[in-house]
């Protein structure tokens, strides 16, 4: 088992990554400034669709993974930006392990993600955005993840406030949340968000 | 053998089985924990997908912490923090510039660093398996366990550094050690729909179902975890799972660490089973 899946395994024997010749005037402006921005580079796929095969959320996907990065290569920014794709992605790594380019396909959705929101478009999935901007700010009012705190946070951004309330009541009453944030630490989280910010403006 | 010990937020809350027994279970082998000092957040699911800075600043300075403490080795039981911690470390170990600018951010220089471990790794060593098996009280034998990893123990291989990435035997032979029968089966290191739980519910329903329906088809007669996010979408979401597929299952989802306590003797009131949602009574009684 360990022979055939493992991916150093395959280096050995020589089954490494392919160069592909690549001209320079055929790579989009987009996958230019993706690789620019986080040293990913999506134009050595070859589009074995293996991300796709292994991704466990593609099915609920408007463009597969593959389907992204080759519009990437294409240099679509509008069409990637405003997939549910990015979104949808679970971060589960296993696009990442299995590229045969190893092209870090979930860190790229990671990538993709930021400019979207920092460009300011208007994501597809807004409760996913909205679950971001409430968990960040809960990790640096409190320092540590206040759960009931950001459960409550989530309802009023998305107005679901009935959703998951019976599962609610039963956690309660096993204890499986705490009712008080601890507030430990909050003093250093404000301090690094603050001082992340003030870098990124650079 | 000393280890500093990063619990993260889910251990202190809707995890906190698994940092009871935990710790029950390193008193018994004689390793000691020492919590670190005023930890934080990790960044969890929210840092990566919106500043990757934000997402290497915040486990770093935790890791700052743990070295100005004086510890060189930490264990991390969460598999999302020990994901992001060891995706921190792969980052500035191989992006210098980027390295600079976070321990601007943190305020500390590291000098030696520190390695980021996780207990399935620290317990499934051949001389820790043995002696785990020297302290086993109570027969195990007749319970039927699948050993479930998900997404973030294994993957990347080069990242993590840890067991084989599509069919991970650490758990297997940790429970093995402590009398437990484990299962060969399809779904060790599928997603579970991981932090999905809160916004596309129904994504989590479907990978949890197949999961669970993995499990029923080879007999377990529970699912051992080591991640608080697979263990509150198996077990928290299992009763909806039930009712939108139309089936049962009843299968208890435990931490792998509440299954070695109870081989090992230590009373199950100090191992919380009862915290669950689907109940582990079932368990018990095949204790012998």
């Amino acid at each position: 088992m360990k022979e055939v899946f493992e991916p150093k395994a395959a280096v050995d024997k020589g089954c490494g990554t392919m160069e592909l010749n690549i001209p320079p005037e055929t790579v989009s402006e987009f996958a230019e400034i993706i690789k620019e921005t986080s040293g990913l580079d999506v134009n050595v796929c070859y589009q074995c669709k293996k991300c796709t095969s292994g991704c466990p959320v593609s099915y609920a996907m408007d463009y597969t993974p593959a389907q992204l990065m080759h519009a990437i290569r294409l240099g679509l920014k509008d069409l990637v930006l405003n997939s549910t794709t990015i979104w949808l992605c679970a971060s589960c790594e296993t696009c990442t392990t299995r590229c045969p380019q190893e092209v870090d396909i979930a860190n790229v959705m990671d990538t993709l993600r930021i400019m979207a929101i920092r460009t300011g478009i208007k994501p597809k999935m807004t409760e996913i955005t909205a679950f971001y901007r409430t968990g960040l700010s809960n990790i640096r009012f409190f320092g540590r993840m206040y759960e009931l705190g950001l459960i409550g946070m989530l309802k009023l951004a998305t107005g679901q406030f009935t959703k998951d309330m019976d599962l609610g009541i039963k956690m309660l009453k096993k204890g499986k949340l705490k009712l008080l944030p601890s507030f430990q630490g909050s003093s250093m989280t404000k301090r690094i968000f603050a001082k992340v910010k003030e870098q990124e403006k650079v | 053998m000393k280890y500093a010990y990063y619990p993260g937020c889910s251990l202190h809350s809707t995890a906190k089985e698994y940092d009871k027994s935990l710790r029950a279970v390193y008193e018994k082998v004689g390793i000691e924990l020492e919590e670190v000092k005023n930890w934080i957040c990790c960044g969890s699911s929210w840092a990566h997908p919106t500043s990757k800075l934000l997402s290497l600043a915040l486990p770093l300075k935790n890791l700052a912490e743990i070295e100005k403490s004086g510890f060189g080795e930490v264990i991390v039981p969460c598999a999302a923090c020990f994901s992001r911690f060891k995706i921190a470390l792969h980052a500035v170990d191989n992006e210098p510039q980027l390295a600079a600018e976070v321990e601007g951010i943190i305020e500390h220089k590291f000098k030696d660093g520190v390695k980021v471990h996780h207990p399935l790794d620290t317990l499934s060593s051949n001389a820790e398996l043995s002696r785990l098996t020297g302290l086993v009280k109570n027969d195990l034998s007749g319970l039927k366990v699948a050993c479930y990893y998900g997404c973030l123990l294994t993957r990347p291989p080069k990242v993590t550094e840890f067991d084989d990435c599509e069919y991970p035997q650490s758990m297997d032979k940790i429970l093995q050690a402590v009398g437990v029968s484990t299962l060969d089966w399809s779904y060790k290191t599928d997603c579970c729909g991981a932090s999905f739980a809160l916004t596309r519910t129904e994504i989590v329903l479907k990978l949890s179902h197949d999961i669970l329906e993995g499990a029923k088809s080879v007999g377990a007669d529970a699912i051992a975890v080591a991640c608080p996010m697979c263990q509150a979408n198996l077990d928290t979401r299992q009763e909806e799972i039930e009712e939108k597929y139309q089936t049962t299952y009843h299968l208890p989802i435990l931490y792998f660490t509440q299954l070695v306590g109870i081989s090992l003797g230590i009373p199950v009131e100090k191992l919380l089973l009862k915290r669950h949602l689907v109940d582990t009574e079932d368990v018990l009684e095949k204790v012998r």
